[in-house]
């Protein structure tokens, strides 16, 4: 049997980018998106790490990342699980103590971000020296498949509420919304240091490309729960004046909620 | 300074030029079309914002990019992903 040549192109730059992958539940789609991200991974040359953060899955999640392990080594797929769910922030503070790269992907396990757009991300950010990449559903060629009218609006209207009230220039704060429920009043101050009570907003992960301080720097300095904290880290990255570059993927939801 | 205090000092400086204006606080004297002009102004200015908020949205919901390829690619590289994975051994 003829084994398949493929050509990869190692990049000696020392530059190497550790991915966060959260999961609870995810045994389906976590062997995909770890195939997914070694392809386009290894199709860049880019030096690379998988962290899983499986927060106990009764699912058997982590039985799966024990096999990809062996699969594929273990100085590509690390795991970082703990005992239960403890939440998506310090899931990622968690990973991030344990990412041996000097940037840092976040992006969800269930193939809503596609790894494909990896190399864009890298791309821009070294455009700029930006010390963070966000992707945009909003503009130029990024979109949604699988979204009806209802949560088109829903995701229209509560961002460009947001961007009235907290007017922060950025096209996209968060990757979705659940709940139309806003609470109004955020208490951002411009030094970055008074309590965030914005609530009622669920978010999702959103993809996103950090260097490795700037994500500890902003986890440590965001105090709001569970998803919200998403949007948070955005406003105040555009506070502390962190350079935010934008690349425009296409966000693909298979199951819909 | 936080945002909402920049919304409440912003509003309140507002609201006392209009407040002036409208009612002459300051016995300025000012002619009257100063004052029939600012009278009704919160009230167009709500209209206004409404209409703009509607509009904007409107038309942001309205050029949604759907991405159907970017969808079909996606099931068919899940098909790829789990014959190579089978291949390499892993039980699903």
């Amino acid at each position: 049997m003829a084994s398949r040549k493929t050509s990869h192109r190692i990049r000696e730059n020392g530059d190497k980018y550790s991915v966060l992958l959260p999961t609870y539940n995810e045994r389906e789609n976590l062997p995909l998106i770890v195939w997914l991200l070694v392809k386009y991974f290894g199709e860049s040359g880019h030096n690379y790490e998988v962290i899983i953060i499986d927060d106990g899955s009764p699912d058997g999640t982590l039985e799966v990342a024990e096999q990809l392990q062996r699969i594929y080594g273990q100085d590509r797929i690390l795991l970082r699980p703990r005992a239960k769910k403890l939440g998506l922030g310090t899931a990622y503070i968690h990973g991030v103590k344990h990412a041996t790269g000097n940037f840092i992907f976040i992006m969800d396990a269930d193939l809503s971000h596609h790894p494909k757009f990896i190399p864009e991300f890298i791309q821009k950010q070294k455009e700029g020296n930006y010390d963070l990449v966000s992707g945009t559903r909003y503009r130029g060629n990024g979109g949604v498949y699988g979204w009806d009218l209802r949560r088109k609006l829903i995701s229209r209207g509560a961002n460009f509420l947001t961007q009235v009230l907290l007017r922060p220039n950025a096209s996209d704060l968060t990757g979705s919304f659940r709940y139309e429920v806003l609470n109004v009043f955020c208490e951002y101050s411009n030094t970055g240091e008074t309590v965030c009570v914005t609530s009622g907003i669920c978010c999702f992960i959103h993809s996103r490309l950090y260097k490795k301080e700037v994500l500890e720097n902003l986890v440590e300095r965001c105090v709001s729960k569970g998803y919200v904290f998403q949007m948070e880290m955005i406003v105040r990255a555009r506070q502390l004046n962190y350079s935010v570059g934008e690349v425009r993927p296409k966000f693909i939801f298979l199951n819909s909620y | 300074m936080t945002k909402l205090l920049q919304w409440l000092l912003g509003v309140s400086l507002l609201v006392a030029v209009w407040a002036l204006v409208t009612w002459d606080l300051l016995d300025l004297s000012l002619p009257d079309t100063y004052r029939d002009v600012a009278w009704p102004m919160p009230l167009y200015l709500l209209v206004s914002f409404g209409c703009y908020s509607l509009a904007t949205v409107g038309y942001r919901v309205a050029t949604f990019n759907d991405c159907e390829d970017a969808a079909l690619e996606l099931q068919q590289q899940i098909k790829e992903a789990k014959d190579d994975l089978k291949r390499k051994g892993l039980k699903m």
